[in-house]
């Protein structure tokens, strides 16, 4: 177990205010936030470079906060991967053992196997500058797994590579995981990394920890307005609920009103949906979905593989290039997006 | 890249071409100046020459002169290491102040620094007697010589050594005790071996720096006489006959000296 409680430090023009969160053993833990948010502070806190000016750091259940780097079994990885370059792949990973003073044996064996496991073998004599990014990303990562560190820090370890390496490597990020179970805390600004690798998630905003939860509830049911506008949330809408029947809120956003499943009754409140949540319609129809807006598009602007349409609602949806071709959407055209009052949730402001 | 591709290069820039014709003014100024005296002396005046390579005080004092600018140089590796890795490290107040305290021996006066260190070294000062008791003299002594020579060439070290740790990124170091190494042992495996070439070079400046030093050094010890003074000596009473000879054995030796350790980094640099 590793814990943060209420770790504050100054850096001068940035701060961390009262962080907190703990990781369970063998856990996933991804801290998301924008750049400049302060998840690289955070891991270097954690790993001692820094001894915060309030609050514990706690590994293994232990005040860790004043012991050194050396002495905290903890395995780093940085985004530039920060390889040795005065030493070969194969020095490169056996430096930690030697720091440790295990015999050479020891240090032979275990060099190759956590070698064979991150496929790396057949570079043992390069160096690193002549390697490429996913090669000097998996000696990293061998490096820092060969000591058996208690946890496994990775500040953004896949943002420097091709977008090909990088689903490759963050599908063997979960295998690794899954066979090694080192608990490991993951700095990324990338949602779908997120998404996909997450056990819990942290969103750290301007140096404060404001949400802490499993993926979908981040996703889905974002804390605060900056929550949502971080993980994708498109449509906040403003609103007052005026009346809650059955745990159903009636919420009236403007001109319309929308129908959310909710605990909260009247008052003033901020309704999000994910713009994946919405589904557009040339004609309205029946259906169980309980929210029905009619409205007529103002924009259709690709995003990848989806486009994103905006209706004169506030509404956006993500719908799919041949969705637009059969509805033939396109700007001015009269559409109705439909969402279930469960897709849709509520928090106060 | 070959020689005519190269200059194609510059030539494609009128503007860069011009400076460099500007430029070479000065090149050829230190060129000629150093060729004229030595192509001089070894075509017109050959048994002059001889004569002074083969005088033994002649050759005593330029080995006088090696070995003082490298006891100079060793006191500078010594404690000018951890101070270049400190400021290339860490921020502190003060700390502009102790990299101006560094560089001002490049901008006062030689015979001024030798004044001063006179003053300070001298057996009758508090310092100088102090040494006095553990047999250290600095008067008329090597100690004089290696005292004045450290003064003006620390600071070519120090820099040196501080761009050379500069330039080592400091992540590798945090990554090194995250891997058990004590910020000791983080040192010496990382940031040492990896700012060595320039520990190396600023070294070799440093040493250079100490045997053409002149002005210090007359003043806090005539004697024992290092090639610099000797040289003066020999001018002022037997003038360019008596005192070029050694003034060309010293630039040989010199240069084949810097030549042999530049090219002995170049191949340190490749092997890395």
């Amino acid at each position: 177990m590793i814990a943060l409680e209420q770790v504050s430090h100054d850096w001068g023009d940035f701060a961390l205010t009262d962080v907190s969160f703990s990781v369970a053993d063998g856990e996933y833990f991804v801290i998301l936030g924008p750049t400049g948010a302060g998840k690289t502070l955070i891991l270097e806190t954690i790993a001692g470079f820094y001894i915060p000016r309030e609050g514990h750091i706690l590994l293994k259940g232990d005040d860790a906060t004043h012991t050194p780097p050396e002495k905290r079994n903890i395995g780093f990885v940085y985004q530039d991967y920060a390889l040795f370059p005065h030493m070969t792949v194969e020095e490169n990973v056996a430096f930690g053992l030697k720091m440790h003073g295990s015999p050479k044996e020891t240090v032979e064996h275990r060099v190759q196997k956590i070698m064979e496991v991150m496929q790396i073998s057949h570079l043992k004599e390069r160096f690193p500058t002549t390697l490429s990014g996913g090669e000097q990303q998996r000696t990293a990562l061998a490096r820092a797994l060969v000591i058996d560190p208690d946890v496994l820090l990775l500040d953004e370890p896949l943002s420097a590579l091709d977008p090909r390496t990088r689903e490759n490597l963050r599908d063997e990020l979960k295998r690794l995981h899954q066979t090694q179970g080192t608990t490991t805390i993951h700095v990324t600004h990338d949602q779908t990394e997120a998404l996909v690798l997450a056990d819990r998630i942290a969103v750290i905003i301007d140096g404060r920890v404001v949400q802490v939860d499993v993926p979908s509830k981040v996703f889905n049911n974002p804390a605060s307005v900056e929550v949502a506008n971080f993980v994708g949330v498109e449509n906040v809408l403003k609103g007052r609920i005026l009346s809650n029947k059955d745990g159903v809120a009636r919420v009236d956003v403007g001109t319309y009103q929308v129908h959310v499943l909710s605990s909260l009754g009247e008052g003033d409140v901020h309704v999000f949906v994910r713009p994946e949540n919405i589904i557009l319609a040339k004609e309205k129809f029946q259906s169980s979905a309980r929210n029905v807006v009619e409205g007529q598009i103002i924009d259709v602007t690709q995003f990848g593989a989806v486009f994103r349409i905006s209706m004169d609602t506030g509404l956006s949806a993500f719908v799919t290039k041949q969705s637009v071709d059969e509805l033939g959407l396109q700007a001015r055209e009269t559409v109705y997006a439909s969402f279930k009052a469960t897709a849709a949730h509520l928090i106060k402001r | 890249m070959t020689l005519d591709k190269r200059l194609r290069g510059v030539k494609r820039f009128p503007l860069s071409l011009l400076f460099s014709m500007v430029g070479s003014i000065l090149v050829l100024f230190t060129i000629l100046t150093l060729f004229n005296m030595i192509v001089q002396q070894l075509v017109l005046e050959p048994t002059g020459f001889v004569k002074a390579a083969t005088d033994p005080l002649v050759i005593e004092s330029i080995l006088l002169t090696l070995y003082a600018s490298f006891l100079a140089t060793l006191i500078a590796v010594i404690f000018g290491t951890p101070l270049a890795y400190v400021l290339a490290r860490h921020d502190f107040p003060g700390k502009n102040i102790v990299e101006s305290v560094i560089d001002v021996p490049v901008i006062i006066p030689h015979s001024v620094a030798g004044i001063a260190l006179y003053t300070l070294l001298m057996r009758r000062s508090v310092i100088g007697t102090a040494f006095q008791n553990i047999g250290v003299v600095f008067e008329d002594s090597l100690w004089g010589i290696v005292a004045a020579m450290l003064f003006v060439s620390a600071s070519f070290y120090i820099n040196a050594a501080r761009e050379g740790f500069q330039s080592v990124n400091p992540r590798l170091e945090r990554v090194a005790r995250t891997l058990g190494a004590s910020q000791w042992r983080a040192f010496h495996h990382i940031a040492l071996p990896l700012a060595l070439r320039h520990l190396f070079s600023g070294a070799i400046m440093a040493w250079a720096r100490g045997i053409s030093e002149f002005g210090a050094v007359i003043i806090i010890a005539f004697y024992p006489m290092i090639a610099p003074v000797l040289i003066f000596y020999k001018f002022t009473t037997g003038g360019l006959r008596g005192s070029q000879p050694i003034a060309v054995l010293l630039i040989l030796i010199c240069f084949a000296v810097f030549i042999g350790l530049r090219m002995s980094s170049k191949y340190w640099e490749r092997r890395q």
